[in-house]
């Protein structure tokens, strides 16, 4: 019972932060039809902004809550300026061209970035700060949950409970959900179709960064190839949940994190993998759109 | 209020608007009607800058706006109802209503024109949490046009509110139009394919072919012409 309870809160942890991730791929892809290859490197260099001011913070002898949060907040800010630029350059300029030119063009950004913090940093795994604090109520328990596994899991509840408020409440959240469901219509009543798209990479990149602080914390370990392995993964969740589906990528994370975990503690690691994409192609056969995706888009 | 001078629209190399000039004044019932494909839904779009104009120029009140991105040409105060109504269909009748209201701040007066849409059509207070897609034609004609007046426009932009909706339903939305007009003063561009039910209730009227304005008369003159007669009344 206590296995498969470690196994359960390990695959919500994964599970978590897939969420973080698919959640920009599937919003993306709800306002401006686009799968944005590149967002996994978001994660990444959102990672890399915490290692770097995770220790220029420690030589300068901040405490360590003072030193996540800050590095948090930068992680934040530097993946939303990544984020936000690389629409404005890579995928805006492309709108009204074919389908598939910025598909193109987000597989470069995606190899540009993975390069460019090859080049400026190194191509080894980097040592990453345990920035979660330590919880010494759970110590009796920690064969079965970890705490930072405790903090991935609160924070993406926290972060999902705000996401779903801005979404349904907010002004911008109203434009959002119009401009996803017609675009022109949403033109027509004054929204600023730009400021949408410009808010969603916003909302992504941040959501991106912040499962990047969150895992490299708990793995202790980053290099550049991260993104790619988390975005392929997370990708795989927002479509096993339906593309454009903000509730189905949460869903088809936990999914893909339950699935992961459980085949790996009672197989084997080796076949993490296998039954991750096994269960994709079998739930997208008898359900193309994904979990919860409507039946009618089929845009890519 | 309106000045359309000579615009050109094209999609790609097609040509839909081949020098449209047309004046609409201050709270007039303007109608532009023609057969399907004519580009009457392209000259409302080209007025709200969805479909730019390659050539010519639309002025508002003075103002060029065929330059301006759309979200400021709303704000000026040009509202659509476009063909097909365009219900955000996930969004709630209320949350419709609100996106009509999207740039107004005037969070009392937004209030009153809820009531004022609630009193024109009860039938959107019935169905207000209901999801937009969930109504039926006619409902969601009426809450098309209430979207807009949502908005407080000063010119409306009608594209073809009768389509596929059953008589009495297009007479009630017409005695609507007609009451907008006459009560709040909004100045109406009403494009139909039903020319005699628009030549009714409009002022004037423009006739259109194939990208150009073919003929331009008051609404009694065109109703009696012969052309028109034939080609547009089924007489
Ligand atoms: N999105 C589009 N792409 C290409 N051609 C279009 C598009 N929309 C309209 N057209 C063409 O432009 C012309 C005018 O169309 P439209 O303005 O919709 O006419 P109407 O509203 O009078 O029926 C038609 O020949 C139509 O085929
Ligand atoms: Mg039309």
């Amino acid at each position: 019972m206590d296995y498969f309870l470690e196994l359960f809160l390990g695959g919500l942890t994964r599970g978590s932060i897939y969420a973080l991730i698919a959640l920009g791929y599937t919003m993306v892809y709800g306002i401006i039809e686009l799968i944005n290859f590149a967002h996994g490197e978001i994660y990444m260099i959102g990672a890399f902004t915490a290692l770097i001011a995770a220790s220029v913070l420690n030589i300068m002898g901040f405490g360590p809550v003072t030193i996540l949060i800050l590095a948090m907040v930068l992680a934040i800010v530097y993946s939303c300026a990544y984020g936000v630029t690389m629409e404005k350059i890579a995928y805006k300029p492309l709108r009204h061209s074919t389908r598939l030119a910025p598909l193109i063009s987000a597989i470069g950004m995606s190899i540009f970035f993975q390069n460019y913090v090859l080049l400026a940093q190194t191509s080894d795994f980097l040592p990453f700060p345990s920035l979660l604090p330590e919880l010494e109520i759970l110590e009796p328990y920690a064969y079965i949950i970890r705490s930072s596994e405790v903090f991935i899991i609160l924070t993406t509840f926290g972060v999902m409970v705000l996401l779903t408020l801005l979404i349904k409440f907010t002004r911008i959240g109203k434009a959002m959900r119009a401009t996803a469901q017609d675009r022109t219509m949403a033109m027509l009543v004054g929204v600023d179709v730009n400021r949408v798209i410009s808010m969603t990479f916003i909302i992504g990149s941040s959501m991106a960064a912040i499962g990047g602080v969150l895992i490299a914390s708990h793995i202790g370990q980053i290099n550049f190839y991260i993104g790619f392995i988390a975005g392929i993964k997370a990708f795989t969740a927002a479509v096993l949940g339906g593309i454009g589906s903000i509730p189905g990528a949460v869903l088809g994370s936990l999914v893909l994190g339950w699935t992961e975990s459980f085949a790996t503690g009672y197989i084997s690691s080796d076949y993490e993998d296998v039954f991750a994409f096994g269960f994709l192609v079998l739930i997208l056969i008898f359900r193309p759109a994904g979990l919860l995706g409507k039946a009618t888009t089929q845009k890519v | 209020m309106l000045k359309i001078r000579n615009i050109r629209t094209y999609y790609g190399n097609i040509q839909a608007l081949k020098g449209i000039t047309l004046d609409i004044a201050e709270g007039e019932i303007i109608t532009l009607i023609g057969a399907n494909g004519a580009g009457k839904s392209t000259t409302l779009m080209s007025i709200c800058g969805v479909a730019r104009p390659r050539y010519g120029e639309i002025f508002f009140r003075g103002t060029p706006i065929h330059e301006m991105s759309t979200e400021k040409i709303v704000a000026l105060g040009i509202c659509q109802v476009p063909e097909g109504r365009r219900i955000f269909p996930n969004l709630t009748v209320m949350e419709n209503l609100e996106m009509g209201a999207f740039l107004r701040r005037d969070g009392h007066g937004i209030k009153n024109d809820l009531d004022h849409v609630f009193d024109l059509f009860p039938i959107l207070a019935q169905r207000r949490s209901q999801a937009g897609g969930t109504l039926s034609g006619g409902e969601q004609q009426m809450l098309a046009i209430s979207r807009a007046l949502m908005a407080r426009p000063k010119l409306l932009l009608l594209d073809e509110p009768s389509l596929g909706l059953a008589p009495l339903i297009i007479q009630q939305i017409f005695e609507i139009i007609k009451k907008i007009n006459a009560e709040s003063k909004t100045t109406i561009f009403l494009v139909e394919q039903n020319a005699n039910l628009a030549l009714k209730v409009a002022h004037r009227g423009y006739v259109m072919e194939n990208g150009l304005i073919t003929m331009s008369d008051s609404a009694i003159n065109l109703l009696g012409n012969e052309e028109v007669k034939k080609a547009y009344l089924g007489l």
